[in-house]
């Protein structure tokens, strides 16, 4: 997705919104009167809790739930409505496209680091086709060839060889994580660093600075662009808790640990 | 929508053989429950020709009502707005329970609309919390009278607003489930008060009495081991059977193959299946009987007079909320608040009067109202549909199978619902 601006941009995001949650918690509550037990509570029923996940931090998770709702809200959703505005539907597709392709990478090295051969194989053949025939990743000739995508990141690579989720943790910018995940996040975005420092694409241009820049602003704007969810979109009371619970099974399912856990 | 990820989602399937029987219904889905869940293939929605002009609309509905910081984003009640640019008809369309404006059934219904040439205005659930904080006066949904009003009163804020915007030729009603027998009451209520003037109200698959129809998604849950007290067990093990399926199978990803794997290999038996449904019923109860709580500092599931905070944990609430039935809420909540509003009120003639038979008279006489349902919607008893078929006679579209709400995306019934507001409905 992002580059290195973006990880720069969440340490600042990051420091603002730890000041903003700790105005929350500084916050008194400003109820007198004394509170009178509900008619229904928690300890009535006996039955498994679901949806449940360890999530020790979750005042700070909220805040920062909060906080990207305000981000998004203030910052990133009138960009991307702009961008969209301005930009063709078509031009729109391409450009995601083209990031797409590019993230192909992160989905390659961490299916090698899980030495999945024939999923390296095939992200490794999707990589090629669509940046040649694919011109560069605006077109996905690979999926018509029965080259599926992989989505793979260094937090499946870490549970794949058996760490644990660690607790819940929303992160500024990139939202539902956990503390496995958020290393996982460091890791790729360090590995695509040194690729791009490395490969230098605009590295000989007099403006590089400005090329750079341009290009993970473009990146972010897309991310965002692609990425449908609203934070309270729903209005469902319980959306925190449903949002944290998805997140976890889906990742659990989807690193699909062998072994079996009961 | 992920209220339903459980296994449900939109499916956006192709392998759809001719399952069909042969009644030249071509909506492939037989069981009721399977169809319900599942919805409609996207192959088999009518095809999307041009992109909507689309717009949210966040209206003030109750000037100065007080929210909570723990509803702090709330902002306004959200409605969905279409418009066209030339003149045309507009249709207002409420969601059924626990539904918001943006509710995947309420969305194609808009897009087909909208591709016909209508202006549409959708409306959140009286029974989403959204409503309940923005829109309903007494904070306390369940009364087809007074959400009726409260709806009434949103969709004149509603036309209020985007009324410099476009030409309106004239207006029409429509809803599903639940929001289906709330179209009636307020076509009543639109006859007194004359906003509107609603030309045509359709009616998809609507209850006939509330606390019937709600008494048959509860006994789906009666159908899980041990019964709905014990749901988080259910919901537990049926997740692992979930993840134990995907690891098996050679899956990718949570994705529309995989879902369709579970519907053809019959992963969930008919029990399962039923329990599921009741499930994400109750998880939108929860939502809703959460939301009345705070907005009415009632003590019902939150302690009286607590502040909730926006950072402050609601799992124990939840957890709360989801184990309570139709019934704690209507025996416990509902139905003492409706007797400090009508004194002296019996608890039958309360249920009586959340039925579409408490406006017999009026449905029957007037030629507005069209239904459309299906032979085998669980919410339904038979004498329900019977009573249905008899009211509105030629006016109700009854369709072979879908269960509730499964085939109201398919092409046909799409086409059926735009030809019924078509009748007398756009020139062009």
């Amino acid at each position: 997705m992002t580059t290195v601006t973006g990880y720069h941009a969440c340490r600042i995001a990051l420091a603002l919104a730890l000041m903003l949650s700790l105005t929350g918690c500084a916050a008194i509550r400003s109820n007198t009167l004394a509170e009178v037990r509900p008619r229904h509570s928690v300890s009535e029923f006996k039955d498994q809790r679901f949806a449940e996940v360890a999530d020790p931090w979750e005042a700070f998770n909220r805040s920062m739930y909060r906080f990207n709702f305000y981000l998004d809200k203030y910052f990133f959703l009138p960009v991307v409505t702009g961008y969209e505005f301005v930009t063709p539907d078509f031009v729109e597709d391409r450009i995601s496209g083209v990031f797409n392709n590019l993230s192909e990478v992160r989905n390659l090295t961490n299916s090698l680091f899980q030495l999945k051969g024939v999923e390296s194989a095939t992200t490794l053949g999707r990589f090629l086709t669509n940046s040649t025939l694919g011109l560069g990743g605006m077109f996905d000739p690979a999926t018509r060839f029965g080259l599926a995508r992989q989505n793979q990141d260094f937090g499946k690579t870490l549970g794949y060889w058996g760490a644990e989720s660690g607790p819940y943790l929303v992160l500024p910018i990139f939202g539902p994580s956990s503390v496995r995940d958020t290393s996982g996040l460091a890791v790729d975005y360090s590995i695509s660093y040194g690729l791009y420092t490395g490969v230098d694409p605009f590295g000989s241009s007099s403006n590089s600075f400005a090329w750079d820049a341009g290009v993970t602003a473009l990146g972010t704007v897309d991310a965002r662009h692609q990425q449908s969810f609203r934070y309270y979109e729903s209005g469902y009371p319980f959306e925190y808790n449903m949002v944290r619970f998805l997140y976890h099974e889906q990742r659990k399912i989807e690193i699909g640990k062998p072994k079996v856990e009961e | 929508m992920y209220l339903r990820l459980l296994l449900i989602a939109s499916l956006v399937l192709s392998p759809w053989s001719a399952l069909a029987a042969d009644d030249g219904y071509g909506y492939p889905i037989p069981g009721s429950y399977e169809a319900t869940i599942l919805g409609t293939p996207a192959a088999l929605m009518p095809e999307i020709t041009e992109k909507m002009r689309l717009r949210q609309l966040v209206l003030e509905v109750i000037p100065g009502r007080h929210k909570p910081p723990v509803f702090f984003y709330d902002e306004g009640l959200r409605c969905s707005f279409a418009y066209q640019k030339q003149k045309a008809p507009l249709v207002f369309l409420i969601a059924g329970a626990g539904a918001n404006d943006q509710s995947a059934k309420l969305l194609s219904m808009m897009r087909a609309l909208f591709q016909a040439g209508f202006h549409v205005i959708t409306l959140p659930s009286p029974t989403h919390a959204n409503f309940i904080i923005s829109a309903s006066k007494s904070g306390i949904p369940g009364d087809l009278t007074e959400d009726s009003a409260d709806l009434y009163h949103a969709m004149e804020v509603a036309w209020k607003r985007v009324q410099g915007d476009i030409e309106v030729s004239s207006f029409h009603l429509g809803g599903y489930s639940l929001g289906a027998a709330q179209a009636a009451f307020v076509a009543k209520l639109d006859e007194e008060r004359r906003v509107f003037n609603f030309g045509k109200v359709l009616m998809v698959n609507p209850p006939v009495s509330l606390y019937g129809s709600a008494t048959r998604i509860e006994e789906l849950l009666k159908q899980i081991p041990g019964g709905p007290k014990k749901e988080g067990i259910f919901f537990n093990k049926m997740l692992s059977k979930f993840s134990a399926f995907y690891h098996a199978g050679n899956f990718v990803a949570i994705n529309d193959d995989f879902l369709y794997a579970i519907y053809s290999e019959r992963l969930f038996s008919r029990e399962e299946t039923a329990g599921l449904i009741g499930l994400t019923y109750r998880i939108n109860l929860a939502g809703m009987i959460f939301a009345s709580d705070v907005m009415t500092n009632s003590g019902y599931v939150v302690p009286k007079n607590r502040v909730l905070r926006s950072t402050d944990p609601l799992s124990d609430y939840f957890q709360v909320s989801t184990h309570l039935s139709f019934f704690d809420y209507f025996n416990e909540y509902f139905y003492p608040y409706m007797q400090t509003r009508r004194p002296g009120l019996t608890k039958e003639a309360l249920i009586a009067s959340l039925s579409l038979k408490s406006i017999e008279g009026y449905l029957k006489s007037s030629a507005k109202f069209g239904v459309m349902t299906n032979e085998n919607d669980f919410i339904l008893s038979k004498a329900e549909l019977d009573y249905l078929r008899q009211i509105f006679g030629e006016r109700a579209k009854v369709y072979p199978r879908g269960g509730h709400l499964g085939n109201l995306e398919y092409r046909d019934n799409m086409a059926y619902m735009v030809s019924f507001f078509k009748e007398q409905g756009v020139r062009p």
